[in-house]
């Protein structure tokens, strides 16, 4: 029998739900091997048990942490899908402010209208089993994951820093071109998309195990930003993670 | 049907976002219908305080991955005009090509896996699988096309990434763009002509339901306005798009996470259709014919016809697509390096059309080049009470039908603005209360 999967959005912009509608060479046969049985975004249907459950967003609402718990109820395989699921991604900046401070800039003095918790990643509210990482996630990324847990084996987990890719992909250090990129902390497995186009790395898979904050901070400070800039930059993604 | 009526959509399907549909009609007299915006809040205008200009278009992208693109751009301009940072002409043309990219892909999504279903009467584009097998890969086949000028100019269709402020981090290799109008032509336009007559075949499930309301897109002199013009009311003419506030006067409503906006009158139409009643003649003259075999006519009052204008649009920028790419060619493509020297500092206003309408963000920078203050207004938002409005008139008018057929009449009317919550915070579901 086909595993039944299913895909949940919560806080987020819906990207890595987009990105599997733009598999579109492989959404075909994709559909041979797995019955997607609940997927708001692009159908109607609605089921009561997943085998594999792909959340999108983080936790940021009430609402957010009972759905979330529900559906780890109903599930045997949970899986968090991108960097708002993982850690909290650019949500989670806004955790760096006072909540009601927040709230007050975006809607004045109807706040009170709009319940709000501090946006949190999946895992820390329910057990997530495996991840994928990354703004957007990316469409490898999810492929193999989803073909290991079809195939009923272990997902591997990447932990060496985007600057290794971007050297086997000889690009030239975006730091000789005056950039300040996060690759050296930054956890790998994305070819070094950003760089190898030219664009610094914005630290959106995630921290490594033992990321060096302090070699870090001193790299991007020796190539003309302020520390309190610097620091910031790290947070761009990882505003739950970095422990500065 | 009774003259009670109770409808409660919980989360609607096939839309981008969370929201609710909620009427409620008692003894024949309608108390509420609404959609309610149910989508959790992410205050991206607090965010981005104390942000620099290098990051400002990274987040403002994540505030919705089907809309990435126009949300990257339309900030890259917003932070160009408070910093005076001047862009090339070719920068210009590559933004272009990617904006018709990103409306063929969000377009063609709509329409064919979104709203198709409604017509055919499925819950989704799976079960068409089976049944119309030649119609969904032709549907993936445009889609991936549009999503490959995403890959091939910004890297990335999703969260682009070479587009930054004063220019591009890279420049698409001539080689590529070539390629690209080779498949503009001998794939996307049969496909999108073929699209024509899919279309024409399902026209009869389109409800007939009119209201007349007030129609705001850009305006452009020399051209169908997608990237930049001035901001057009139906109404009231033009305006510079540096008084947008004047225009969208955003205002809280309790049942929406996403602040709803007025004009001239108590709701206004931004999107597809609107571009189509204020712009129509400077489409190029095969999407006029397209518009005319799909039953499209200026100017249209129906917002269900809303997905009909976006596959005449599509028609449109493949063309327009083609004709970019000449113009690149023939100028000569040069590796430029992005123009990030700002000249000032302040305030600056970026607008340009996404497919769901017109967006404007609005940054104020120090002179460190750090955002102050930062605000976003989202075309789906500026939809919700033209929306609400709509649902008013349709209600009453089709409460002779079953509870069933009406909230399916509801959550196709719904999906028809091709809403975009996560934009505007998230967003549907339809409550009947009964």
């Amino acid at each position: 029998m086909k595993p039944k999967v299913a895909f949940f959005d919560f806080t987020s912009c819906e990207g890595c739900q987009l990105n599997k509608l733009n598999l579109e060479n492989d959404l075909l046969d994709i559909l041979k091997h797995v019955e997607i049985v609940e997927f708001r975004e692009a159908m109607d249907d609605k089921a009561d048990a997943y085998d594999i459950a792909f959340i999108e967003g983080s936790i940021s609402s009430p609402s957010c942490v009972e759905r979330i718990h529900d559906i780890r109820r109903r599930s045997k395989i949970l899986v968090a899908l991108g960097s708002c699921a993982v850690n909290g991604g650019v949500n989670a900046m806004k955790n760096l402010q006072p909540i009601d401070e927040v709230r007050e800039t975006v809607y004045g003095e109807d706040k009170y209208l709009f319940a709000t918790l501090p946006a949190m990643s999946v895992s820390s509210i329910v057990k997530v089993d495996y991840e994928v990482r990354g703004c957007p996630m990316t469409q490898q990324d999810f492929l193999k994951l989803l073909v290991s847990l079809v195939l009923g084996k272990q997902a591997p987990r990447y932990d060496s820093p985007v600057c290794v890719e971007c050297k086997l992909s000889e690009n030239e250090c975006l730091y000789n071109r005056g950039m300040v990129c996060l690759g050296p902390i930054t956890r790998g497995g994305c070819d070094a998309i950003c760089p190898s186009f030219g664009q610094f790395c914005t630290g959106c898979r995630g921290l490594l195990d033992e990321p060096n904050y302090i070699g870090m901070l001193e790299v991007m400070t020796n190539h003309g930003i302020s520390l309190d800039e610097a620091k910031k930059r790290m947070l761009l993604f990882n505003s739950n993670e970095v422990q500065l | 049907m009774s003259q009670d009526l109770n409808i409660k959509v919980h989360h609607l399907t096939r839309v981008e976002g969370h929201g609710n549909i909620v009427v409620n009609m008692k003894d024949g007299v309608l108390e509420k219908a609404h959609l309610s915006i149910v989508e959790p809040p992410r205050f991206f205008e607090a965010m981005m305080k104390g942000r620099s200009f290098h990051e400002a278009a990274i987040i403002t992208s994540r505030i919705c991955g089907i809309c990435s693109l126009g949300h990257q751009i339309t900030s890259l301009v917003a932070t160009e005009d408070a910093l005076g940072l001047e862009i090339s002409e070719q920068t210009e043309l590559l933004r272009k090509l990617l904006v018709n990219g990103a409306t063929l892909q969000s377009n063609v999504l709509h329409a064919y896996f979104l709203a198709a279903p409604d017509f055919l009467k499925v819950g989704s584009v799976f079960p068409l699988i089976a049944t119309h097998k030649d119609v969904v890969l032709r549907a993936l086949r445009m889609k991936r096309l549009a999503n490959d000028i995403g890959d091939i100019v910004s890297g990335r269709a999703v969260h682009p990434i070479t587009p930054v402020p004063g220019g591009f981090t890279r420049i698409p290799e001539k080689s590529e763009l070539v390629e690209l109008k080779r498949r503009l032509l001998e794939e996307a336009l049969p496909d999108g002509i073929a699209t024509i007559e899919t279309m024409k075949s399902l026209a009869g499930a389109i409800p007939q339901f009119e209201r007349e309301t007030e129609y705001i897109s850009l305006k452009h002199p020399d051209e169908y306005a997608l990237y930049q013009g001035d901001i057009f009311s139906s109404d009231s003419g033009a305006q510079d798009v540096h008084n947008y506030l004047d225009v969208t006067n955003e205002f809280i409503v309790d049942h929406s996470t996403s602040k709803h906006a007025r004009f001239n009158r108590s709701s206004y139409f931004v999107g597809a259709l609107a571009r189509w009643n204020n712009n129509h003649t400077q489409l190029v003259p095969e999407a006029l014919e397209a518009a005319e075999a799909m039953g499209l006519k200026p100017n249209c009052y129906n917002p269900y016809m809303n997905t009909i204008a976006q596959v005449v649009e599509a028609v449109h920028v493949i063309f327009d697509s083609v004709r970019i790419i000449d113009t690149l060619l023939e100028k000569g493509l040069k590796n430029e390096k992005p123009n990030q020297t700002p000249t000032r500092y302040g305030r600056g206003i970026g607008s340009n059309e996404v497919p769901r309408g017109i967006l404007f963000h609005d940054y104020t920078y120090d002179k460190k080049g750090s955002i102050v203050e930062a605000n976003c207004i989202i075309p789906t938002g500026q939809n919700l009470a033209n929306i609400d409005d709509d649902m008013k008139k349709l209600v009453p008018e089709i409460i002779a039908k079953s509870k069933e057929e009406i909230t399916a009449d509801l959550e196709m009317l719904v999906r028809a603005y091709d809403p975009c919550i996560s934009c505007s915070v998230h967003m549907l579901d339809v409550d009947f209360i009964e």
